[in-house]
């Protein structure tokens, strides 16, 4: 069996670290794993996805909609843009935080995500709603974003790996200095 | 990743020497290679991928097992000496790797690097998954010595960028390759109309061979190998014959075959594929190359088989495939019943994301002070390839054209000779100039052309990753080195203005960009200002409500992610802001001001 995972989000947010995370703890543990990642371009700003596939019987790194166990959203409407994604019965965790996208600034809009976030409530059959904004201020900075989220994806008990596992590949990833900051954004969510 | 498999893969077969131009999604192969050289072999980022091309051709003619690395246009860069050395062939293996962008996800051009392959007579090898290009590597280095030529290895992004845990190779299992040295023998390294005539003779009746060899490859796959019952078959390539065997789990049928080679085209088993179908369905991303080969099979031994897929618009001739499309085009094919859609609530109106500069980023205020030096008058802004292609986002609009690498310096120089009232600019990045701006530039002095050069020198190759460049100092193996000065160069070609500025001091900026572009003839304007992404951010800006008349011309100036809208207001986003300290020189009211330190 295999869990497919969806992170999706804004470029420059580390949905590809997080990713590489998952996918490393994975192979540390023997576990075969699949992933596709946005680079280059689109990393700038734009939107940004990665699919994930941890578990026996994976022969291709991408999956169809509606075949998703879990739905990591950085930003209320990528999660909405990836939505499809997620499976019946799927969990989406997702971050209250909007990113407003220049266009949208320019033409005026005040977009805020909260009709966003509603949708996802509406629809998927289980959400955890994180405000990474708050969490990053409360942990000391805006870069651990992406750890709060895997953290919470971890809390839910849905990846096949213990928070120890994933923080055990993180200190090997991230330089010294950072690992207590980062292990403190990971057990942030609990 | 698949590109840290091929140069681990490639290590393991032996490898002397890589060099390559960094191009997404190529770019951690050489990267990667780097990182795990044992000493002996030798790595460089090369100037351009004509260089790297060359410099790998020269160590192959001495034996040495070789790879030059670049993305699909960056081929067409190295074409020259690629068609060229087709002909006159390699002593070590060398292997030519390039990486394909169906989508395009990251470049200008949908090209087919397989169908380049036909062109140049090259063999080429189409890898479909992360360890898959581990295997294959050495495999594809083996074949190139074998025949002395160089061979394509063509990965797509979802390959090159795909993760996956594979099997790798012990270290005592590695191969190793002493190089015999160049040895001296003009009839064979000096091209002349005469050997390539002999040559082609030769290259022609080799790939005959090799079609025949390449269909008892293991990995021209063939599954079922008979076909039973069903009639239809799928032939397929790459990344999409992993959603196929997606679509088609817990199927028996229909029959699958993946074309690894596509050239030359293994015949034989295309043949045993055919037998007993009477459809064939091709998915393949860009070009139609195996339906077109299986097409003329067909007609060339008769076979009553009908070949569909993009030529019959059976599945879509442009753009990526997903499993999503692969199973969608099966089931239309089969006549199953069509992949499900959930009945879902419809989503609420999406913002667009397009990519934009980041915020702070040190092109935006360039752009910006050329905007403002430049309102009123009839101007042209000719752009190039890097991260500064994004100016021509809203508001800033400032790429009035964007073509190939190294183009804009030379289009604007076109434009000047058919419309001589305009003012002529060209935006190039630093490491875009190395790479191929500097035969524009003596160009433009030696045709006595009236323009100005905009570099916009943010010390690194920004879009790709930050790999150093001629400009930097430091190589890719982190040794330090003499910097190769872009004054001193447009100084020693003949430009005799060339001004730098910062470009996050707008006054001086615009000023500088008003009297630079006054002069007659060639000029250049540096912009030098580090990437935004590569140094540590200023606090945040910070506006003053008090003072904020909630105009919104910070927004509307400068299009910076860093400014949102909360409440109706203009307001910083702590979070991107990197304190540059442009919106605090555009804002009318004196409102924004950012404080020094970290």
């Amino acid at each position: 069996m295999s869990t497919n995972i969806m992170i999706c989000g804004v470029g420059g947010q580390g949905i590809v670290l997080t990713s590489k995370l998952i996918a490393a703890t994975a192979v540390s543990h023997d576990v075969p794993v699949m992933s596709a990642e946005t680079i280059g371009m689109a990393q700038k700003g734009g939107s940004v996805f990665s699919f994930l596939r941890v578990g026996e019987g994976i022969n291709c790194p991408m999956f169809g909609e509606g075949e998703a166990d879990i739905l990591i959203g950085f930003e209320p409407a990528e999660a909405v843009r990836m939505f499809p994604y997620l499976k019946k019965g799927g969990t989406a965790i997702v971050n209250t935080h909007p990113i407003m996208p220049v266009t949208a600034a320019l033409t005026g809009s005040d977009y805020d995500g909260r009709n966003m976030l509603e949708y996802i409530e509406r629809n998927a059959e289980k959400s955890v709603f994180i405000d990474g904004d708050k969490a990053c201020t409360e942990i000391g900075s805006p870069k651990v974003l992406n750890m709060v989220m895997l953290g919470a994806a971890v809390a839910s008990g849905l990846l096949p790996f213990t928070l120890e596992e994933i923080e055990q590949t993180m200190k090997a990833t991230v330089k010294p200095q950072f690992v207590e900051l980062n292990s403190k954004a990971l057990r942030y969510p609990r | 990743m698949g590109n840290a498999a091929i140069a681990r893969g490639a290590i393991a077969a032996g490898l002397n020497l890589v060099s390559g131009y960094p191009g997404t999604p190529s770019t951690e192969v050489l990267e990667t290679s780097a990182k795990c050289s044992s000493g002996s072999m030798y790595v460089e980022w090369s100037v351009n991928e004509k260089a790297a091309m060359e410099l790998a051709a020269g160590a192959a003619y001495c034996g040495a097992r070789t790879m030059v690395t670049m993305k699909q246009v960056g081929l067409n860069v190295a074409s020259d000496p690629l068609m060229s050395l087709a002909y006159i062939g390699v002593k070590g293996g060398m292997v030519v790797l390039v990486a394909d962008d169906p989508g395009p996800i990251s470049s200008q051009t949908e090209q087919d690097t397989r169908t380049f392959a036909a062109f140049s007579k090259l063999p080429c090898f189409d890898p479909s998954s992360v360890q898959e290009t581990y295997d294959m590597i050495g495999e594809a280095f083996e074949l190139s010595e074998k025949y002395h030529t160089p061979v394509l290895f063509r990965p797509t992004t979802r390959v090159c960028h795909g993760y996956a845990s594979i099997t790798v190779k012990d270290e005592d299992e590695f191969k190793t390759n002493e190089p015999e040295g160049f040895v001296r023998d003009p009839s064979k390294w000096v091209i002349f109309p005469r050997l390539s005539y002999n040559a082609h003779i030769n290259i022609e009746a080799r790939n005959v061979t090799l079609s025949e060899e390449l269909s008892s490859y293991s990995r021209n796959l063939i599954i079922p190998e008979k076909a039973e019952g069903c009639r239809k078959g799928i032939a397929t390539h790459g990344i999409s014959y992993t959603y196929v065997t997606e679509a088609l789990r817990d199927k028996s049928a229909p029959r699958v075959m993946k074309v690894t080679t596509p050239f030359p085209f293994p015949e034989k088993a295309a043949l045993a594929f055919l037998e007993g179908l009477d459809e064939v369905l091709c998915i393949e991303e860009l070009d139609p190359v195996i339906e077109r080969e299986l097409t003329y099979i067909c007609g060339k031994h008769g076979l009553n088989v009908k070949i569909r897929g993009k030529l019959t618009h059976d599945v879509k001739n442009a753009g990526e495939n997903t499993c999503g499309s692969v199973a969608g085009n099966i089931a239309a094919f089969m006549g199953w019943e069509m992949p499900g859609k959930t009945e879902a609530e419809a989503a609420p109106a999406l913002p667009v994301r397009p990519p934009v500069l980041c915020a702070g980023c040190p092109h935006r205020a360039s752009f910006f002070a050329v905007k403002e030096a430049m309102k009123g008058k009839k101007a042209v802004f000719c752009g190039d390839i890097g991260c500064y292609t994004l100016g021509n986002a809203m508001p800033l609009d400032m790429v009035d054209t964007c073509l190939c690498m190294g183009a804009g310096v030379n289009i604007t120089q076109g434009i000047g000779h058919i419309e001589p009232d305009t003012v002529c600019f060209a935006f190039v990045g630093d490491s875009t100039f190395f790479a191929s701006a500097i035969t524009g530039a003596v160009n433009a002095v030696y045709n006595q052309a009236d323009m100005t050069l905009v570099i916009l020198d943010n010390s690194t190759t920004a879009m790709t990753g930050h790999q150093p460049h001629p400009g930097t100092g430091r190589t890719v193996m982190g040794e330090i080195v003499e910097k190769i000065d872009i004054t001193a160069v447009l100084h020693g070609i003949g430009v005799k203005t060339v001004e730098t500025v910062n470009p996050l001091e707008l006054k001086k900026a615009v000023e500088t960009v008003k009297r630079v572009a006054s002069e007659k003839g060639v000029k250049a304007i540096i912009f030098k200002s580090p990437c935004a992404v590569i140094i540590k951010p200023e606090k945040p800006a910070v506006i003053d409500p008090e003072k904020c008349t909630n105009c919104k011309k910070c927004i509307r100036s400068l299009g910076c992610p860093g400014i949102v809208i909360k409440d109706g207001r203009a307001a910083i986003e702590n979070s991107l802001c990197t304190g540059c300290g442009l919106c605090s020189q555009v804002c009318p009211f004196g409102a924004i001001s950012v404080k020094e330190g970290k």
